[in-house]
């Protein structure tokens, strides 16, 4: 049985970190935020890797593969691309 | 010990994944927050990997193989496709939640009907309808954003949208209240279906009614729902990263978006259910006064005159791909002396901070690029305010006009500057088809045509005539 009450713990502290974070963040690089935070949220990869890669039947796994996948490509093209943005902010 | 290594390895990521976030907080700092995240992320990736239960390799490698095929190539996208880039990477969250959604309750279902409790349904039933919302809601905020073809630019709108939209929604919504309750009955499958099916429904009608001005808004609530949709799976998952960095994303598209209104003068529910820039047919300004037309060279001998020169860019700067050209005549009046600043509104663009990331790319020095209401103080010093491609952000129909969409709205007071120049590309109304009477103010001056063509045409002017007039 999972203790349930402590992931809404979790939940609610990590959003408060958050918000307290991001609020700090500088406004030239909301654009290259947004693609960081995408790329961080494609952490649901571990998620996938467990769905395509545990003893489940094909269907699942294969369901599982395409969202490995789909997260695989957020974690890729978000962090090349955020850092791509982020080199090119000079300040001479 | 292999069990210990994995939480071991989530609270590590958890750190790096905050202090990526936070060293976006300076652009000197900021790379190194890539650095961080990508170590989080390759040290959570590898720690799950390397769990006991994951027993098949093969398909995880394939996956991993073409994420990288597909992702690179996004990753290298002109910058001012980034909105579309955005908006997609948001629909492949999305899709990554509700596939694992779906298939977490088929395998409860299916094999261990235990697993199905109270909690881990709604769990899963969030996590499916935020997941493939998000997932199509993105698609069709994406294909606006590329033009595509079949999907329509202007807002569509019918009578009744907001009824049949929340009709949707509210019946996904009860039909999941019914599988929570009753997670293995003999139609439980069925209505989960129903419910991945209606919410793929809604993704699509919530941004059918949005016009191009929304996007910045748009596309920030899509990224708080795809960092939502994370925390769901989290919690089906019982992963404390996932909820974690989860509700990392999610804040940071609540703030965003937070912004994003504000910087219009809007609600979240004006946005989503107000069809901006339909019908607003108010009494056509433009046509009481007329336009007055500058040449290119009366164009450059303003701006060599002046000593301060404020540039406003907006998303025409954008269409015309006109920033590597603005760097040129930023070049040619710094060169002579000319204080040039940039004013920057949140919502110049189709997503937040599309401007400066388009004139950083164009080497612009970041300390030229001011917030809005750092530049409007200064306005009344301004000896030229450029306008390129912007429209709505500099209307000042927004300070009085109560029947305009854009009333209330903070504007860039491009009006109190002593002259304006105006590049346009077209005489018709910006994207929120409202008259801009900034235009026909007798201190203003337009010049029409394509932006990269007329500022090329312009530092060709200045290079040229070298001051001598």
């Amino acid at each position: 049985m999972t203790d349930y009450w402590s992931m809404v713990f979790v939940f609610v502290l990590a959003t408060f970190i958050g918000l307290g974070v991001i609020r700090r963040v500088s406004r030239l690089l909301y654009t290259p935020l947004m693609s960081l935070t995408n790329a961080i949220s494609a952490i649901a990869v571990v998620g996938s890797i467990v769905v395509a890669g545990a003893d489940y039947p094909t269907t699942i796994r294969l369901i599982g593969a395409v969202a490995l996948f789909a997260s695989m490509t957020n974690i890729v093209s978000g962090f090349l691309i955020t850092d791509r943005m982020l080199k090119m902010f000079k300040k001479q | 010990m292999i069990h210990a290594i994995a939480q071991a390895a989530a609270v590590l990521a958890t750190a790096l994944f905050i202090f990526s976030l936070h060293w976006m907080n300076d652009p000197k700092t900021a790379r190194r927050g890539v650095v961080a995240g990508v170590t989080g992320m390759v040290i959570a990736v590898g720690a799950t990997w390397i769990q006991p239960e994951i027993v098949h390799h093969g398909w995880i490698g394939l996956a991993i193989v073409a994420g990288f095929i597909v992702g690179v190539p996004l990753s290298l996208v002109p910058l001012t496709a980034v909105p579309q880039r955005t908006a997609l990477s948001h629909a492949f969250g999305g899709l990554a939640a509700g596939l694992v959604g779906t298939a977490e309750y088929v395998v409860g279902l299916t094999e261990n009907p235990a697993q199905l409790t109270t909690f881990r349904t709604s769990a899963i039933v969030a996590e499916v309808i935020l997941g493939f919302l998000t997932f199509t809601g993105s698609l069709m905020a994406a294909g606006k954003l590329q033009e595509v073809k079949w999907i329509p630019q202007r807002p569509v709108t019918y009578p009744g949208q907001n009824v049949v939209n929340i009709g949707v929604l509210a019946l996904a919504a009860a039909l999941g209240v019914l599988v929570v309750l009753h997670p293995t009955a003999a139609w439980s499958g069925q209505a989960f279906y129903a419910i991945v099916g209606l919410a793929v429904l809604f993704g699509v009608l919530l941004i059918i009614p949005i016009g191009g001005a929304d996007m910045p808004t748009v596309i920030s609530i899509l990224n708080s729902y795809a960092g939502l949709s994370a925390v769901a799976m989290g919690f089906v998952l019982d992963n404390k990263l996932l909820v974690t960095a989860g509700a990392l994303d999610g804040s940071s598209g609540l703030i965003l978006s937070i912004i994003m209104c504000r910087a219009m003068n809007r609600s979240f529910t004006n946005v989503l259910f107000g069809a901006f820039g339909t019908v607003q047919k108010t009494a056509a300004i433009a046509e009481q006064k007329a336009w007055k037309q500058e040449t290119v060279e009366g164009a450059a001998q303003l701006l060599e005159q002046a000593n301060l020169v404020v540039v406003i860019p907006g998303y025409g700067m954008a269409v015309a791909q006109a920033q590597h050209k603005v760097r040129e005549l930023y070049d040619q009046l710094t060169k002579r002396g000319i204080t040039v600043k940039f004013a920057i509104h949140p919502v110049a663009g189709r997503m937040p901070g599309h401007m400066n990331v388009l004139l950083a790319e164009a080497n612009i020095p970041y300390t030229a690029l001011v917030e809005m209401e750092e530049i409007n103080p200064d306005m009344p010093q301004c000896d030229v305010a450029l306008v390129i491609g912007a429209n709505d952000v500099v209307n000042p129909a927004a300070r009085y006009a109560k029947g305009s969409p854009i009333y209330g709205m903070p504007i860039i007071d491009a009006d109190k500057a002593k002259t304006v120049l105006a590049i346009k590309r077209s005489k018709n109304p910006g994207f929120a088809g409202i008259d801009n009477e900034l235009y026909v103010q007798d201190n203003t001056w337009m010049l029409f045509g394509d932006a990269k063509a007329v500022i090329g045409d312009l530092v060709k002017q200045l290079a040229g005539g070298s001051g001598l007039h």
